[in-house]
């Protein structure tokens, strides 16, 4: 294990921070505003990939691709919301867990029937192709680097939109006491249709940067999904701030755990054997990190009610 | 208990019927284990109101627990059933600690979370087959007699299981132990009041009901002389859950009719075409938007 081995992997496992970030930021201010557990948030994620994969075989432009994405994602999760979700906010959150469980196994089961079970692929923009030297010798994609920094600007623009902005201070209070300001004048329902539009957005978002790199594959969503549930219940539900620290330490946790731990393991035991000691630990590892948090701090690292 | 126990006397009849053939009886079979399953389920979302949605875990580590000790050619019941039963048991002990102390949403996620967490661990396990998972040399023996082959002692070993487990279910859910959760479900505040703390009755009921599951398990893994990790994948937790909601939160029987409902459902739309779960989806959302009460509700007012 190198040092330069291990500044890729660090870089990876950001980069793997930052779309989780995208995913969780929306996923916490739904739940934040409206106490409304989606499930569906992760298909929102896929969608975006599915739709900026077949866009881009479509137009042969990454750029359009990504601008054409984004509206459909935006226009697919406002469907959505007026089809099933509006229906829901009223119900506990079993019957949430539920309908919108059944949300997924259509949507997945429709991506399947039109683009089929075999991942999709999506080229790299020309733009952003080959490689850059972090170290004499060490190549890393800028591809990868761009999903970063787009990322990073993505979460200081939400930070200034939430904590700078009239409708950011109303979803904040929103998030504290809903009830409040509903009393207050605000049109709590259309406020909450701006967030899930966003959040939906912000998620398709993230699977259009993830494409080119990831597979593009009918279960994507899911397991994404589960992390950004870990995400958000680390960072404490309904917090931005939370929820991007979180992101980051999972995306870490996920990806260094996974690589290090084998060679690490190989230092106290055989090859073989630290192999799946270390494959099986290393999936762990952020289950495990979630679990001491919460046995530490239940409520999560930044808590929003009181 | 009325629709449970006719239910029970058809599943009973079913082989004398017409219902004696193979598919059939594998059919009614994975009925009966999922709904032995839901009844777990149902313990803890309808009776101490835990909604979990990890509970495909339990049942997948009483499953892993006959692969792990077929590997090792240990296939007597005797061992087998009690340290499938405890190794689901103990996880759900040790994930519950810290499932519990939190409540609403963070418990749904949490279990979730630590439900994936089995499906990655039992994935990563080359030696047991990873992600393609487990072909059995052969099925529990009781005594060293291979009992389990035969369909028919297979079929009514499930049914007599999935009896035991409503009715052990039935005896908790009214002892004192029982009534305690109940109330905490309802209102945890006067509970507290009274002097009980929620907290330790809930987490040894998530225990009891992870090692039913983990029952169930093991009899899932007989049925298919099969386990892979999908058995642990949170859909399956997802499917669980809806069995129970189907069938109805307000009896302990709805998770047996929800079960059946489910499977015979399931199986008729997978008929119908390769991609039912187009159909599938929207049923649910339906019915969780209209059915309110569950099957069991429907019965009382029809």
């Amino acid at each position: 294990m190198s040092l330069g081995l291990l500044l890729v992997q660090a870089l990876n496992g950001l980069q793997f921070g930052v779309l989780l970030f995208l995913v969780a930021a929306g996923l916490t201010l739904v739940f934040g505003v409206m106490d409304f557990i989606n499930l569906a948030h992760g298909v929102q994620y896929m969608l975006g990939a599915y739709l900026g994969a077949s866009l881009a075989a479509m137009t042969g432009s990454f750029w359009l691709a990504l601008l054409l994405a984004l509206p459909a994602a935006l226009a697919l999760g406002l469907l959505l919301e007026w089809l099933v979700f509006r229906h829901l906010y009223d119900r506990d959150h079993l019957s949430q867990v539920l309908a919108t469980f059944g949300v997924i196994l259509f949507l997945n089961q429709a991506v399947r029937a039109i683009w089929g079970s075999a991942p999709l692929q999506m080229p790299v923009p020309a733009l952003l192709e080959g490689g850059i030297a972090l170290m004499p010798g060490l190549q890393y994609p800028i591809y990868r680097l761009a999903i970063l920094a787009a990322g990073l600007l993505t979460a200081a623009l939400l930070w200034l939109l939430v904590e700078r902005t009239r409708v950011g201070a109303l979803v904040r209070a929103g998030a504290s006491n809903a009830a409040m300001v509903a009393a207050l004048g605000v049109d709590i329902r259309r406020l909450f249709m701006l967030v899930f539009g966003f959040g939906a957005m912000l998620a398709g978002f993230a699977g259009v940067m993830a494409a080119p790199v990831l597979s593009v594959d009918p279960g994507m969503g899911d397991s994404v999904l589960i992390l950004a549930f870990v995400v958000i219940v680390i960072g404490g539900i309904g917090s931005v701030r939370g929820a991007f620290l979180a992101a980051l330490l999972v995306g870490l946790i996920e990806t260094l755990g996974r690589s290090l731990l084998p060679d690490l393991l190989r230092l106290v035991m055989a090859a073989s054997p630290a192999r799946q000691a270390g494959a099986a630990i290393g999936s762990m590892l952020v289950y495990i990190a979630m679990a001491l948090i919460l046995a530490v701090r239940p409520r999560g690292l930044f808590p929003v009610r009181g | 208990m009325r629709a449970a126990l006719l239910v029970l006397a058809a599943l009973a009849a079913a082989p004398f019927l017409g219902f004696g053939e193979g598919y059939v009886l594998t059919l009614l079979a994975r009925a009966m284990i999922l709904a032995m399953a839901a009844v777990s389920l149902w313990l803890l979302v309808g009776g101490a109101g835990l909604i979990s949605l990890g509970h495909a875990a339990m049942l997948g580590i009483g499953a892993y627990a006959v692969v792990v000790l077929d590997d090792a050619r240990i296939t007597e019941a005797a061992v087998v059933v009690p340290v499938a039963m405890m190794a689901a048991g103990l996880f759900a002990l040790a994930t519950g600690a810290v499932a519990i102390r939190t409540s609403g949403v963070h418990f749904i996620m949490i279990t979730l979370a630590f439900g994936q967490m089995a499906f990655f661990t039992t994935a990563s396990l080359a030696a047991y087959g990873g992600d393609d998972g487990y072909t059995l040399y052969g099925r529990t023996t009781v005594l060293g007699h291979r009992w389990l082959e035969d369909r028919l002692v297979f079929h009514y070993l499930c049914l007599g299981l999935l009896a035991l487990s409503l009715l052990g279910g039935r005896v908790l859910l009214d002892s004192r132990f029982g009534r305690v959760l109940r109330a905490a479900a309802e209102n945890p505040v006067r509970v507290q009041a009274v002097g009980f703390s929620p907290y330790p009755y809930r987490l040894l009921a998530y225990g009891i009901a992870g090692a039913v599951a983990g029952l169930a398990g093991v009899l899932l893994a007989n049925a298919a002389e099969f386990v892979a990790p999908s058995y642990l994948a949170w859909q399956r937790s997802g499917d669980l859950l809806f069995m129970v909601i189907l069938g109805g939160l307000g009896s302990l029987q709805g998770a047996v009719l929800g079960a059946l409902a489910f499977v015979l459902l399931e199986e008729w739309l997978g008929h119908l075409t390769q991609h039912w779960r187009l159909i599938f989806g929207p049923l649910l959302v339906l019915s969780v938007l209209f059915l309110r009460g569950g099957l069991v509700g429907l019965l009382r007012r029809g």
